[in-house]
């Protein structure tokens, strides 16, 4: 009886420890990066099998071959050519060569234009892509801060899908019930914008838009929720929900623009942090001035389940990896996604919004 | 620090690992040994080293005294003494006391004829700190991987290399790690809690015996586990508690590199329902 308990016990232990061991990565190809002072475990542990996964279906297009120097504008040219009409038709057409091959390389010009007619207004992805060469020239532009020299082209975030693959869009959850049942905060479900963990699940709608978006910073400074400390635990989950899509959006971790030690102090954080700070309002313009305002032209196929337009998060553009497209050059190839024309129909109030972060940075410049 | 009047019976030469009869002897009620002179070298050792990096360090603010390991560039090879070479000496030496320790357990118990029990329980906790700053460090290629030896530093440590993986509650080893501590502290207060009540009756009442302890608690959950048993027990809780502490953190990292609720989606993929 005894060796059998003895058996027994030996047999489940290595069957248990095998099936842990199945649910783990091997110890192997490991790089790792300090990111503060020695000995704060600071760090970023990588395998470089995952990071190569993670970059399999990544490419860099080719730049097109540099456009002739001189020519006829395009608006002079074409019709309906509102955005890009400062650029000569040896210009126009190589952008336009080039966002086909960025955004709809299987589906062609015809994603966005009518064949024969390329005037011809009434295919909405045209309005739509209209509207992101102006958002991509005012990020270029306006958000150095976040984006640096490297800017952003079309491909950053589409990546040859006519829609990037991670956009996102207001989810109400299952129907709950009302009263104090209403609020269950993701709890006991594994969200898939917080890395399955039990946190608040939309952590976008709340944050990431509006003219009064929630506030991420909710570190107490009392004890107790009074006084100027309105804030506790439930806001502090969101802000966590919120906080790990940076770090999966990413391929970050949380000590990437924090030592924890003290996560709200600027002085211990690493610079990272205030490249993310600009990002998180960056985000919150776009998605009010450039993708929530898009919303009545979209199909409804395009539109979320509550009726809204598909927006912008930090996985749009980063896609897993803290430099988007590991830092890769576009932008200085294509010079015409830096002489975009504004419409000059913003929307008031968040134009306003955004030179305010962008500090000094002209909001309205149009170029020639 | 005078004799107890039975203990000179239990002083036995022998059973001895290194040294013979060179120091099987005694320093008042300390048994001294190889492993104790080793212990004590080690020990005395650490702690002026210890003493001596705090001195060239910018506080004597005991909560803020802090030897670091070496920056990761160091990769697994010698730090300068002033860049962590002075942790990587610190190690040493506290490994050295720690197993020392541990072995001079082991001679006692053969001296007296006992069994292992406590040197091997011993080596559990020594085990889970060679797991920090040995096993987990040479498994990612660097010392600098260790934790600070500091009051306050450690924690942000382990704050940080928590937060590495975006939320370790949810560690399974650590999850594990978490309910055999608190399950230890449970088993070690039910048993303390029977023992007291059996040994402290009502004035004019006798001791009660084993049988009133089983009994208590076969009214109370229908199960005594027994006089030996619980102590079977508390030392499994007790070193389950050590090891999957061991466990949770050198899987952080060498095994696991994204953050800990994205390892539960094998859970959420499961084909039952996936």
């Amino acid at each position: 009886m005894k060796t059998m308990t003895r058996k027994t016990t030996t047999v489940a232990a290595l069957a248990g420890a095998a099936l842990l061991m199945t649910g783990c990565e091997l110890p192997i190809g490991i790089e790792t990066e300090q990111t503060g002072y020695r000995g704060l475990g600071m760090e970023q542990v990588t395998k470089r099998h995952l990071e190569a996964m993670k970059r399999s279906g990544m490419e860099i297009p080719e730049p097109e071959r540099p456009a002739a120097a001189a020519g006829p504008r395009a608006g002079d040219i074409y019709e309906n050519v509102k955005v890009l009409g400062d650029l000569n038709i040896s210009e126009f057409n190589r952008l336009m060569n080039a966002i086909t091959a960025w955004v709809a390389p299987e589906e062609g010009c015809n994603y966005c234009h009518t064949p024969g007619n390329f005037a011809d207004e009434n295919v909405y992805t045209k309005i739509v892509s209209r509207r992101m060469l102006e958002m991509t020239y005012t990020i270029n532009q306006e958000w150095t801060a976040h984006v640096g020299e490297t800017g952003v082209t079309c491909y950053t975030c589409h990546m040859g899908n006519p829609v990037p693959e991670n956009i996102w869009y207001e989810d109400p959850g299952f129907k709950q019930a009302g009263g104090f049942a209403a609020s269950r905060m993701g709890q006991n479900l594994a969200g898939t914008n917080v890395a399955s963990a039990s946190l608040p699940n939309d952590v976008f709608t709340p944050f990431l838009q509006g003219d009064e978006p929630k506030n991420i910073r909710v570190t107490p400074r009392t004890s107790l929720p009074m006084g100027d400390n309105p804030y506790n635990l439930v806001d502090a989950e969101w802000v966590h929900g919120l906080m790990i899509h940076f770090s999966v959006a990413l391929g970050a971790n949380c000590t990437t623009c924090h030592n924890t030690n003290n996560f709200p102090e600027w002085q211990t954080s690493p610079p990272q942090r205030v490249t993310a700070w600009h990002g998180i309002e960056m985000v919150r313009a776009l998605n009010n001035q450039y993708l929530n305002p898009l919303q009545p032209e979209y199909p409804d196929y395009r539109l979320g389940p509550t009726g809204d337009a598909p927006k912008t998060n930090c996985a749009t553009c980063h896609n897993g990896l803290q430099l988007p497209l590991d830092r890769a050059q576009m932008l200085k190839d294509y010079p015409e996604l830096n002489r975009v024309n504004h419409r000059g129909a913003q929307p008031a109030a968040t134009t306003s919004a955004a030179a305010e972060t962008a500090g000094d940075a002209d909001a309205e410049a149009v170029e020639g | 620090m005078s004799m107890l009047s039975f203990e000179k019976r239990y002083r036995v030469r022998g059973g001895t690992l290194i040294g013979g009869d060179l120091f099987d002897f005694w320093v008042g009620p300390f048994y001294v040994g190889f492993f104790g002179v080793l212990t004590a070298f080690f020990a005395l050792l650490g702690t002026l080293l210890i003493v001596w990096g705090a001195a060239m360090g910018p506080t004597w603010n005991i909560w803020q005294i802090s030897i670091n390991p070496p920056d990761l560039s160091y990769g697994l090879g010698f730090a300068p003494l002033t860049e962590g070479g002075l942790w990587q000496m610190i190690t040493i030496c506290a490994l050295g006391a720690f197993v020392s320790w541990a072995l001079r357990q082991a001679e006692i118990a053969r001296k007296l004829g006992m069994g292992l029990h406590i040197p091997i329980a011993f080596s559990v906790a020594v085990f889970a700190y060679f797991t920090l700053v040995v096993i987990r460090p040479v498994l990612l290629g660097a010392w600098g991987h260790g934790f600070p030896y500091g009051i306050m530093s450690h924690l942000d440590w382990v704050s940080n290399t928590g937060y590495q993986f975006l939320h370790f509650h949810y560690n399974p080893a650590h999850m594990l790690a978490i309910a055999f501590f608190f399950t230890t502290a449970l088993a070690l207060s039910l048993h303390g809690g029977l023992i007291l009540s059996a040994t402290n009756p009502k004035k004019g009442e006798p001791v009660k015996t084993p049988e009133y302890e089983d009994t208590f608690f076969r009214d109370v959950v229908g199960y005594s586990i027994g006089a030996l048993g619980i102590h079977r027990l508390g030392l499994f809780l007790a070193l389950s508690a050590a090891f999957w502490s061991a466990v949770c953190i050198v899987i952080s990292g060498p095994f696991w590199t994204q953050s800990w609720p994205e390892w539960w989606n094998w859970w959420l993929d499961l084909p039952i329902w996936a």
